[in-house]
């Protein structure tokens, strides 16, 4: 009887692996796991599908192009934008996109916490074909606004009486057959498409959230997307011919958000000296595998904000002990430094959502310590950084940030720099600043006014750059067509062929 | 009858204390909760004050504990866990799809167990000291001391990489449960095998098995009717403590295999402060624990009529 179950049960076991690898259609693995049909967390997961789709969308250097919006113009006052629709697009219920549709979309999304929170939008109404949005002040920003995925538009029918999503009924080429959270979503090719039709008419999203099974579901031919690669297994990666790594600049730096208003911080000379004590090329090339470290803020894949004429970041742990000193602080026996009593002891607080994080944190302690400053590195929640922010009680917090939440970075210098944010200057007071960034948002900034910006935040380092951020992902043989989207909006699935 | 009395009253116990429990130590952890869950709900591109004061205000956050607990206890009698503070969905609804994910993969594991382990232990058991038992000592010694985060990566490097026979992780067919199932299996195996070697040494020893062959029966026979029935006794017993090795393996698997189970769901939900979750998650296990040892004494009283006595 034993003997034939064992059979039984091998049997089984090898017919059902038989099948492994003879579907056709293509897996996206990433680490972002799926809350729920609520555009507000869940939506960049939905937009990268192709299942959503946003008014505006933006080309891979960064300009704004037209998505689900043709056209776009501003009145003379600066106060009230007119977006004029696309003609003929559907929802995947079969229910056209009016402008009484993507009026309730956008004002619900601007009710709930995102960037569109932010904008000094009054009033969302609907015209003929067309949306008309009111401001309390001018804000040339706005457009890029409305390309961030929780402004996605979905059908009325998506919504909840109380504005929460319940189901994904958007407008992209791909329609969802089923969605389960926290890990899978599919989805097959919508006929009703305004756009191209999609190559591959299935396609599957699944949550992995440990890197190296990730990693091994690319080597393994299991997956044909792989998103979110660590440098280790990108190295294993790129020596197997199962998959093609692809890497691409993106707009997101990691850097180290300083407490300018704590003691031993609020000297810009102190600042400058923490600076010079990092070794960016040794973090890039170690730790994270990448060929240099970043020269200043803006990497130089947001274009118009990079300022190719400042000096750059630099590495000279001599310079940075001799500016310590000028500022007071004397060396110990121990070689760590002290000012009236008072060591220069600091706690570095960061996230292992992002893995390379607490690795470049124990890296910063040694070089750190090398000039006599004593750190303590707290690997804890994300949103330690936020609260810490808001009560002061952060030292330090080693974070990566994205300019491209919208695809125009002055969404974030406004959030971030303009005078403070949560994610960027912390107690720290710059008027100039703010005035520019207000000035390049509302639309009466050039180059000059970004320049400036660029190069106040070099020289007064309210945050310390480290690196420049790649993205990387794996691609499996077979699969043609691979466009990485720097500003991390898309996977770019409709226009993928699967030739194996 | 009384087991069962017992039993039940052990459940509900154990609801109030784990509900207590969870709770107490949910309020005792370090920061600040609705910065957690809004880290948990916006991801961290987007968590800021703004986001946590939303969440605050949303979910009346920062009232007193006492009230709180009471409220969950009182849904709890109407067998209403809630809602997700992260997802906003049902807790019962979210559990339900997790729970069933889990239990299944680790039926098959527990399955795939008896499978291995078992029929291995007694033949060795049939013959202690020889080239299987000591064979098999070794073997099952160093299978339980890697731990199964390497057995599960081990696995995936040998099937799915290199002879690329099984899917490296997912969920949802078939063949995607026997990676996570077999890096499970093969721990709970270890010990099964061992166990039940050394019950069939024991039982095998003993007059009354000599006696049955001595009448008579052929040496299969006699595993088979007066062999395998006091083996199970021990196994069975041991089988209710493994749960505790299940859940803890089923935790670290999932995590690796990307299973969508309950595991997962509740070290996602500690590390957002998902009260709710946490409470039902734990509740679940809790009861399941209680329930498991339920059918396993009312198996073994079956199985062996003298403790009835």
């Amino acid at each position: 009887m034993m003997k034939h179950t064992l059979a039984l049960v091998v049997a089984a076991m090898l017919t059902a692996a038989a099948p492994a690898f003879a579907d056709i259609t293509l897996d996206v693995v990433a680490q972002f796991e799926i809350q729920s049909p609520e555009p507000s967390t869940s939506g960049y997961i939905f937009t990268r599908m192709g299942v959503a789709e946003t008014l505006t969308n933006a080309d891979p250097q960064g300009t704004l192009i037209p998505g689900l919006a043709t056209g776009w113009h501003v009145s003379e006052d600066g106060l009230s934008w007119t977006i004029t629709l696309r003609d003929g697009v559907q929802f995947h219920d079969g229910t056209p996109m009016t402008g009484a549709a993507v009026a309730n979309a956008l004002t619900i999304a601007r009710g709930k916490p995102g960037p569109l929170a932010k904008t000094p939008v009054t009033g969302i109404a609907s015209g003929d074909g067309a949306v008309v949005i009111s401001l309390s002040e001018p804000f040339a920003a706005l457009p890029a606004y409305l390309a961030h995925y929780s402004a996605q538009i979905l059908a009325p029918s998506a919504y909840a009486p109380d504005g929460a999503g319940v189901e994904v009924i958007g407008t992209g080429p791909y329609q969802i057959i089923d969605l389960a959270p926290p890990l899978s979503l599919k989805a097959k090719a919508f006929a009703g498409y305004w756009g191209n039709a999609p190559h591959v008419p299935d396609v599957s999203y699944s949550a992995v959230s440990r890197v190296e099974t990730r990693a091994l579901m690319a080597e393994s031919g299991e997956a044909d997307f792989v998103f979110g690669l660590d440098p280790a297994s990108v190295a294993r990666l790129t020596m197997t011919e199962a998959a093609t790594v692809h890497s691409v600049a993106i707009p997101r730096t990691l850097m180290i958000k300083v407490n300018a208003a704590h003691p031993a911080l609020s000297d810009p000379q102190a600042r400058q000296a923490l600076s010079l004590a990092i070794d960016r090329d040794g973090i890039a090339k170690a730790v994270l595998r990448y060929p240099e470290g970043a020269t200043q803020l803006f990497p130089p894949s947001v274009g118009d904000w990079h300022n190719d004429g400042l000096a750059p970041l630099s590495y000279d742990p001599e310079a940075a002990r001799a500016l310590l000193s000028g500022l007071g602080w004397t060396a110990g026996s121990d070689g760590n430094l002290t000012r009236d009593g008072e060591p220069f002891a600091l706690t570095l607080t960061t996230y292992p959502d992002r893995p390379e994080l607490p690795l470049v944190a124990a890296v910063l302690e040694q070089q750190f310590r090398a000039i006599g400053v004593a750190l303590t590195i707290n690997t804890t929640n994300s949103s330690e950084i936020s609260s810490g922010h808001a009560d002061g009680s952060l030292d330090f917090g080693l974070i990566a940030r994205n300019f491209g939440l919208i695809p125009n970075p002055v969404g974030t210098v406004l959030s971030d720099y303009a005078p403070t944010g949560d994610w960027g200057a912390m107690g720290w007071q710059n008027e100039e600043i703010v005035a520019l960034a207000r000035a390049v948002a509302r639309g009466d900034g050039g180059e000059a006014d970004r320049a400036r910006i660029a190069e106040i935040l070099q020289t007064d380092l309210p945050v310390i750059p480290i690196a420049w951020y790649r993205q990387t992902l794996a691609v499996a043989q077979g699969v043609e067509g691979t466009v990485v989207d720097p500003w991390e909006r898309t996977f770019g699935l409709q226009d993928l062929k699967l030739t194996k | 009858m009384k087991t069962l009395a017992t039993r039940g009253i052990q459940a509900v116990m154990v609801a109030v204390l784990i509900g207590t429990a969870t709770f107490a130590m949910m309020r005792a952890l370090p920061g600040d909760a609705a910065y957690r869950i809004a880290a948990g709900r916006y991801g961290y591109d987007n968590v800021d004050t703004a986001a946590a004061q939303a969440v605050r205000e949303e979910l009346g956050m920062g009232g007193p504990a006492l009230p709180a607990l009471l409220g969950w206890l009182g849904d709890l009698l109407r067998l209403n866990l809630g809602t997700s503070l992260v997802t906003g969905q049902p807790v019962m609804g979210e559990i339900g799809h997790q729970l069933g994910a889990s239990l299944a993969l680790a039926a098959v594991a527990v399955l795939l167990s008896l499978l291995i382990g078992p029929p291995l232990g007694i033949l060795a058991g049939l013959r202690p000291g020889g080239l299987l038992d000591r064979t098999l000592l070794i073997v099952s010694t160093g299978l339980k001391a890697v731990p199964q985060f390497l057995m599960a990566l081990i696995l995936i490097l040998i099937l799915s990489v290199q002879f690329r026979l099984l899917p490296a992780a997912g969920h949802g067919e078939a063949r995607h449960f026997i990676l996570p199932a077999l890096a499970l299996a093969l721990g709970l195996a270890a010990v099964n095998a061992r166990i039940a070697r050394d019950a069939m040494a024991r039982i095998g020893a003993m007059p009354f098995y000599s006696f049955a062959q001595w009448k008579g029966l052929s040496p299969r026979q006699t595993l088979l009717r007066h062999g395998l029935r006091n083996v199970a006794v021990p196994l069975l017993t041991y089988l209710g403590l493994q749960f505790v090795t299940l859940v803890e393996g089923v935790v670290v698997v999932e995590a690796i295999f990307g299973w969508p189970g309950i595991g997962h769901a509740l070290v996602h939900a500690i590390f957002s402060r998902d009260v709710p979750m946490v409470q039902g998650t734990a509740l679940v296990l809790g009861l399941s624990f209680v329930l498991i040892n339920a059918a396993i004494d009312i198996a073994t009283l079956r199985l062996d009529p003298r403790r009835t006595a």
